[in-house]
């Protein structure tokens, strides 16, 4: 089936679909069949904004998270850490000759972002660390000596 | 006019728990051709495998393992590899499509063959 393509102009609002959008709604309907429902609900350009997929790991000495951040430039990621809490933004540009050309399908993200992520334990500010490869962020985050679990030996009385 | 890029994905297999995804695609069209870039995090040289067949092209990235350092809090990256299939107009110049990879996007360049851009036909005396 072929579809008809309009000459495409980026919205001004990114998050509403218009109808130079047919080309990515399809994508979208074989996408449905193929992701599960929550996956898809985060990621559709149809439902939501850019909200990249994010995994938290514990373990004893430390947290790691990674977050799916394909195309970025480091410079314009934001990593912070407040009140417990570690928040992750930034923004994604279209390069500039992707700008004046005609586009036949449109389904990457472009814009803002922003995921924050409660961390159940506190953390050394001062020792987190951060790294961007091959598209995916991982920050880790090592536990304040207070939140590491510590052996209490027991002693003979 | 028939689309540059015609999805023709079917089901794939693959080693991976879960099966493949489709990555989100861009297609746009420049003066000399046309270029696709499809999103791909964690997907670098050696995991990527670009194949043509007459006029369909299969892009296929495997990602690198998903790292677990401990228990696992919140999870939302799929440990699946990216496959899409696309049919490309005939316009295209298979023999000089070429690929490559960075910050897990891969870029795949597709010139139009010489014959069939516009070209200016000098008028004799």
């Amino acid at each position: 089936m072929n579809m008809n393509v309009i000459r495409w102009q980026r919205p001004v609002l990114a998050n509403w679909p218009n109808l130079d959008r047919l080309t990515g709604l399809r994508a979208e309907l074989d996408r449905f069949f193929e992701t599960p429902l929550a996956e898809l609900a985060r990621n559709s350009q149809v439902f939501s904004g850019w909200s990249p997929a994010l995994d938290l790991y514990e373990d004893s000495d430390k947290f790691t998270v990674h977050v799916e951040l394909p195309g970025m430039n480091k410079e314009d990621i934001d990593i912070s850490l407040h009140g417990g809490s570690l928040s992750i933004s930034g923004e994604r540009k279209v390069e500039e000759k992707h700008e004046s050309s005609e586009a036949y399908r449109s389904e990457r993200y472009v814009g803002r972002f922003q995921r924050s992520v409660h961390l159940p334990a506190p953390v050394a500010g001062d020792r987190v660390t951060a790294q961007y490869k091959d598209g995916v962020l991982t920050v880790t985050l090592p536990k304040a000596e207070e939140a590491k679990a510590k052996q209490i030996s027991v002693q003979e009385g | 006019m028939k689309s540059v890029t015609e999805d023709r994905t079917t089901n794939g297999t693959t080693s991976r728990s879960n099966g493949f995804i489709g990555p989100a695609v861009d297609v746009y069209e420049t003066e000399d051709g046309y270029v696709l870039t499809a999103e791909m995090p964690g997907v670098n040289k050696d995991g990527l495998e670009v194949t043509l067949e007459g006029t369909e092209i299969t892009i296929i990235g495997r990602r690198n393992q998903l790292e677990r350092t401990g228990e696992s809090l919140i999870q939302e990256r799929l440990n699946a590899d990216y496959r899409r299939v696309f049919e490309l107009d005939p316009a295209i110049d298979t023999a000089r499509i070429s690929a490559r990879v960075d910050k897990g996007i891969l870029t795949l360049t597709l010139p139009k063959s010489e014959k069939v851009k516009p070209r200016k036909i000098k008028v004799k005396e």
